[in-house]
């Protein structure tokens, strides 16, 4: 037998190749008993059920919401529901990830996903160190090649990057042989958002087939947006995205409706899902002038009064009150958005237990 | 792998017994049910401690609250298992100063236990903390004795215990056997 395994590098995976997906693990089925007869069957069955299991635990990557699928969506989702519940003790840590280290490399400024990812961590026992390239080696110039070798010189056990340019994330997972997790890239993907949308719009709603969100605003630029369509998909929920002409990409996924009259998507929604107006854009000619955008895309209190009576109200932070959401509506009970910050502790505790906690990781 | 059994051990009439015995022992050495909390381990400790909180109610007539514990979280041997599986905990609120009874199906490495009492301690400060479980099966690596003891069974380390629970099986028993 030669080693490395044909087709695998030195660690047993698949090389990088932008063009190939990632291996879509076969389905865990349920095995059950059986008589004596279909005994050597079931062991059989159940002998492939435990390989693939440990298929699952051997990606210790997440870089987008498609690098999942349904299963394991749900058994994150899962596993955060009992993290929200360590999160209601007197001593809210748990010993699981003791001795491990987790880095956050953030390349863009950011509070509530560098916080969130830290206290997750430090929940679960592991050492977090906290990296910002404004204070770092990166302003005299350190390329992020070198500074992602000096991480793995260090023994780290996994990367939260966040980072201005699209697939950064991807880069480091082939420079690097430690867990990867994408904390947004660029205007790309930001799969622990869109994780923990569903699962906010799961505890709020109960279930999520068949639920109709509507994404509103700067899609474009909107990395939240992009991982979202994809997680809610999969999830068998109804999309749209309502946005002005100048503020969609040119392309949307297929089972994406695409609408420019907020007023008209209104009432068909159970989710309407603000994203942020980046100051930066306000100027740039993509709108004629901030009090259009107002009076035709945001979310006031008669707009809302116009949307179904349970309609839930998400937004990823931080607001710009006043100009995409009204200052009344983030205040309504039907806005989630605390929660949405309370289930990305959960989420993000998810993920790293995952990815850090069973076997594969502390290689 | 998968389990080949040998023999049972344990009936369900033999269960049913056990479990009133060991309620009659908790009341006995706590002197009645006030200040008591059950814990289940999961996944069959938990059916257990709710059918001992039964016993309990039939002999003293008194509700004793009854927690869930998921220990997956305090494991000492996360990196030994694939993908493991996160159950919720629920454990009564204020633990201070009550007679905690930890319930599990089998005691063997003692291992369970100790990250059971972990977590407990994370949530409070029981006064005492007790360990009541169906079968004993020896070969202990910590310095753990349980309190009730449904019954002894010397064992080999290559033999299993499999514990059977209507709630979780759909039959009660106990059977030995091994690996294959």
């Amino acid at each position: 037998m030669s080693f490395p395994p044909p087709g695998r590098d030195f660690y047993g995976r698949l090389p990088f190749d932008p063009m190939v997906p990632p291996p879509k693990p076969a389905r865990v089925r349920e095995v059950t008993g059986g008589t004596r007869k279909n005994r050597a069957a079931t062991e059989k069955a159940r002998k492939y059920q435990r390989e693939e299991v440990v298929e699952l635990a051997r990606r210790r990557h997440l870089l987008d919401v498609d690098d999942l699928e349904g299963e394991e969506m749900e058994h994150i989702l899962e596993t955060a529901r009992s993290f929200s519940e360590v999160m209601r003790r007197p001593i809210k840590k748990v010993p699981s990830l003791r001795g491990k280290t987790v880095v956050n490399l953030f390349y863009e400024p950011s509070t509530r996903t560098r916080l969130s990812f830290e206290v997750a961590a430090k929940r679960l026992s592991a050492d977090v160190l906290n990296f910002t390239a404004s204070t770092s080696s990166v302003e005299k110039g350190e390329s992020l090649k070198d500074t992602a070798l000096t991480l793995r010189a260090m023994g780290v056990d996994a990367v939260i990057v966040r980072h201005p340019a699209a697939g950064a994330p991807w880069l480091l997972r082939r420079w690097l042989d430690v867990c990867v997790i994408n904390a947004g890239d660029g205007m790309h993907a930001h799969p622990t958002q869109a994780l923990l949308d569903l699962f906010t719009m799961r505890e709020r709603l109960g279930g999520l087939e068949g639920r109709t969100i509507a994404y509103v605003g700067d899609i474009l630029h909107s990395r939240v947006a992009r991982s979202g369509f994809k997680a809610c998909l999969a999830m068998g929920m109804r999309v749209i995205a309502v946005a002005p002409p100048t503020l969609l990409p040119s392309f949307v996924p297929p089972g994406v409706e695409v609408q420019h009259d907020l007023d008209e998507v209104l009432p068909r929604c159970d989710v309407l899902y603000i994203l942020r107006i980046q100051k930066e854009r306000q100027t740039e000619g993509r709108f004629p002038s901030l009090q259009e955008y107002v009076s035709l895309y945001q979310l006031n209190m008669e707009r809302l009064g116009k949307a179904r009576p349970g309609v839930l109200v998400m937004h990823p932070g931080p607001m710009n009150r006043g100009v995409e959401i009204a200052s009344e509506v983030a205040d309504a009970p039907h806005a989630a958005i605390t929660s949405q910050v309370a289930a990305g502790v959960a989420v993000r505790m998810a993920v790293l237990f995952l990815l850090l906690g069973s076997g594969e990781g502390g290689v | 792998m998968g389990f080949v059994p040998k023999a049972k051990v344990m009936e369900e009439e033999d269960i049913r017994r056990v479990v009133r015995r060991i309620a009659h022992e908790i009341v006995e050495r706590n002197k009645g049910a006030a200040d008591l909390i059950l814990l289940g381990i999961r996944t069959r400790g938990v059916p257990l401690s709710e059918r001992i909180a039964k016993a309990i109610a039939d002999i003293e007539g008194v509700e004793v609250p009854v927690g869930r514990l998921d220990i997956t979280l305090y494991r000492d041997d996360l990196h030994t298992l694939g993908q493991p599986v996160v159950k919720e905990t629920y454990l009564p609120p204020d633990m201070d100063g009550k007679n905690v009874v930890i319930v599990d199906d089998v005691l063997y490495t003692g291992r369970s236990v100790r990250a059971a009492m972990d977590a407990i301690i994370d949530f409070g400060r029981p006064a005492t903390i007790q360990l009541a479980v169906l079968v004993d099966r020896g070969h202990r690596e910590l310095p753990i004795r349980p309190d009730y003891v449904g019954k002894n069974l010397p064992t080999s380390r290559e033999e299993k215990v499999k514990v059977l629970l209507k709630e979780v099986d759909g039959e009660d028993g106990v059977l030995i056997g091994y690996e294959e």
